[in-house]
């Protein structure tokens, strides 16, 4: 009894991690070697991967494209909830409560069936290939889900909070960026971190309304597997560096995520 | 009885011309259903004022209407002689304290209880001896560079107080603020509260459910029962002679006894057969029939004196705390409350005598109005 306590989670941990550290392991070697041979660890160690990736324009600005348009998409998400979140909390008004499930049926969508709209959209009014029209088209799943969170955060904070600061003497603007955004900053960080990894790891609409001026990584990886064959060692280091923003992101937000959970809003 | 104004303050009547805060046939209805019904009422200027009633009476909501925070949907709010029903809660200059502790959890003790002050730009000096001021008279001197997450529940109630105070405004409305209090902390800050706000100018306007805590508070007292005032006047004299039966009972605790007695000539007549004779104001009402209210410290399971009337009842309840002995018992088909000094063994479903002090009987017209 007492050593299956650790057995299963170690078992588990390992199943999970066996991916990524194929991964990791893939990307030190040679294609040749990742075609020709099975080796637990790379036998012909190299860099190599990672220094096309680098020093290629056309794959770190993929990089860089990516992390622009998430981190604006991530700014324009919790600014547009925030107040969004807190009028659902606060006040009662006709329809609050539909309004409010409405919202999330939003994400019940598939972000393909708007891919076809935003991009003929998008080209008329000569957004196509920007990053700010990927960052907008994202707001799509991510606004709704950031005013789901930071309202189960707010509705935390009591309505007599408020109050107080009105009898002290604050005025709303001043009440809602010097004590009500300080009270629920751990709801805006755990908001933050979801609007950037779905915005990070969405696919098919970074991919449509870009060619190559704001060419995600993602869509960089893809093109990678056609060309002169299979460059697999590469494809496995920019998989590796993929992982990297989210994993950082994680870490800090970690404590405020089960906060999250906690009030069943994640 | 603690009347902290030492008697000072005079008849409501005689007070009309001073009274700073108004409430002007102000009426609150939210959807169909009415909070506040019509009501008119100045508080004593400066002085101490509860507002006596059950949860739901609409304490809050007043209190709510008197600081802004909700607008009526008819009648004026005055403030100091100014009408200040369309004044925002910010420009109102009053404090509020809730019954549950809110305090800015992100700022300090320091700075909670400086709040108001940095938002009225005071000086950086001036604000920090008041702060320290205000902190040592509610003992949170060496919790000032604390985190009101990291106090106790009395300490983070105190560090409101301190916010209420310092600010130095007009109208201090506290809203139960000792009800989520644990019974000693309670008493300790209930002795403290009157002395912290006196001298200071402000108007105090105290929620609260508990008849004791009114008595102890003194000043003046509103007795409220589903959305109206019933009864407003010094606490003392409206415990003693309430207005009505409904003001009674909101000013009773444990509740007041009632029951029915048909008056004819000098006799007064219980339901059951008892009878006593007619003295006092009763003597010269008409005869008829009569509602008695008798508060349960009258009603003792001995006779101590001469003249009591005595009562038979079954026991229903027994409650003993320390030397206080409380029973509940069967009159006819009311549940009377007997509530006396010293150890008293009853047993219950047996049937026990218990003797009523008919001189302190109030006796309530058909109407509810008090007659004697």
């Amino acid at each position: 009894m007492k050593r299956a306590t650790w057995l299963v989670p170690t078992l588990y941990i390992l199943f999970l991690m066996l991916p990524i550290y194929w991964l990791v392991n893939m990307s030190f070697k040679t294609t040749n070697e990742i075609l020709g041979s099975f080796t637990l660890f790379p036998n012909d160690f190299t860099f190599e991967n990672y220094m096309v990736i680098f020093t290629d324009q056309s794959w770190y600005m993929g990089y860089f494209n990516s992390m622009l348009y998430v981190s604006m998409n991530t700014v324009i998400s919790v600014a547009a909830a925030l107040p969004a979140a807190y009028a659902f909390s606060r006040y009662r008004f006709l329809g609050d409560k539909h309004l409010f499930f409405w919202l999330l049926t939003n994400r019940m969508a598939p972000p393909a069936v708007f891919a076809l709209p935003f991009f003929q959209f998008y080209s008329a009014v000569g957004l196509f290939d920007t990053h700010i029209a990927v960052a907008l088209a994202h707001c799509l799943f991510n606004i709704p889900l950031a005013v789901w969170i930071l309202e189960g955060f707010m509705s935390g904070v009591p309505k007599e909070l408020d109050e107080t600061a009105y009898v002290d003497g604050y005025s709303f603007p001043k009440f809602f960026f010097k004590i009500f955004l300080p009270t629920i900053k751990s709801g805006i960080g755990v908001t933050a971190f979801f609007c950037f990894m779905f915005s990070w790891v969405e696919l098919l609409l970074a991919k449509n309304l870009t060619a190559v001026d704001a060419k995600p990584i993602a869509a960089t990886m893809t093109r990678t597997a056609s060309t002169a064959g299979y460059e697999l060692g590469l494809l496995a280091a920019a998989g590796v560096l993929t992982i990297i923003p989210g994993a950082i992101v994680i870490y800090f937000v970690r404590n405020y995520i089960a906060k999250g959970f906690a009030l069943g809003r994640v | 009885m603690a009347n902290w104004a030492g008697g000072s303050i005079p008849h409501a009547r005689n007070l009309a011309i001073e009274m700073s805060v108004e409430l002007k046939n102000v009426v609150k209805r939210v959807g169909a259903e009415t909070h506040i019904y019509q009501t008119s009422l100045a508080f004593a200027d400066k002085g101490f004022n509860v507002l006596l009633g059950a949860t739901g009476a609409g304490k809050t909501t007043l209190i709510k209407l008197l600081a802004g925070l909700e607008k009526p949907t008819s009648g004026q709010v005055w403030i100091k002689g100014r009408d200040v029903t369309r004044v925002n809660t910010q420009r109102r200059n009053i404090s509020l304290v809730h019954q549950f502790f809110v305090n800015y959890p992100t700022m300090s003790v320091f700075e909670n209880i400086a709040s108001p002050l940095r938002v009225s730009g005071l000086s950086r000096a001036e604000c920090d001896r008041r702060v320290r001021e205000a902190a040592d008279l509610l003992k949170l001197g060496p919790m000032l560079k604390r985190r009101p997450s990291e106090l106790s529940g009395g300490q983070q109630q105190r560090t409101a107080l301190a916010r209420a105070i310092v600010k130095e405004s007009d109208l201090v409305l506290l809203d139960e603020p000792l009800a989520n209090l644990d019974y000693k902390l309670r008493e300790e800050l209930r002795d403290e509260l009157p002395r912290l706000f006196a001298g200071r100018g402000a108007t105090v306007i105290y929620a609260t459910s508990e008849p004791t805590e009114a008595l102890l508070l003194g000043g003046m007292t509103a007795t409220m029962r589903e959305g109206r005032v019933v009864q407003f006047g010094p606490t003392a004299e409206i415990y003693r002679t309430p207005s009505d039966l409904t003001a009674a009972e909101v000013f009773s605790d444990p509740p007041i006894n009632t029951a029915q007695v048909t008056k004819a000539g000098d006799r007064i007549t219980l339901n059951g057969g008892v009878s006593w004779s007619a003295s006092g104001a009763i003597a010269t009402a008409a005869d008829g029939d009569y509602t008695i209210g008798v508060r349960p410290h009258f009603v003792r399971p001995k006779a101590a004196t001469d003249g009591l009337v005595r009562l038979s009842g079954k026991v229903l309840i027994t409650e003993l705390s320390g030397s206080e002995s409380v029973a509940h018992f069967a009159l006819g088909d009311r549940a009377w409350v007997s509530q006396s000094h010293g150890v008293y063994q009853f047993r219950v479903g047996e049937t026990h005598e218990f003797y009523m002090d008919a001189g302190k009987c109030l006796y309530f017209g058909s109407d509810g109005a008090l007659v004697a």
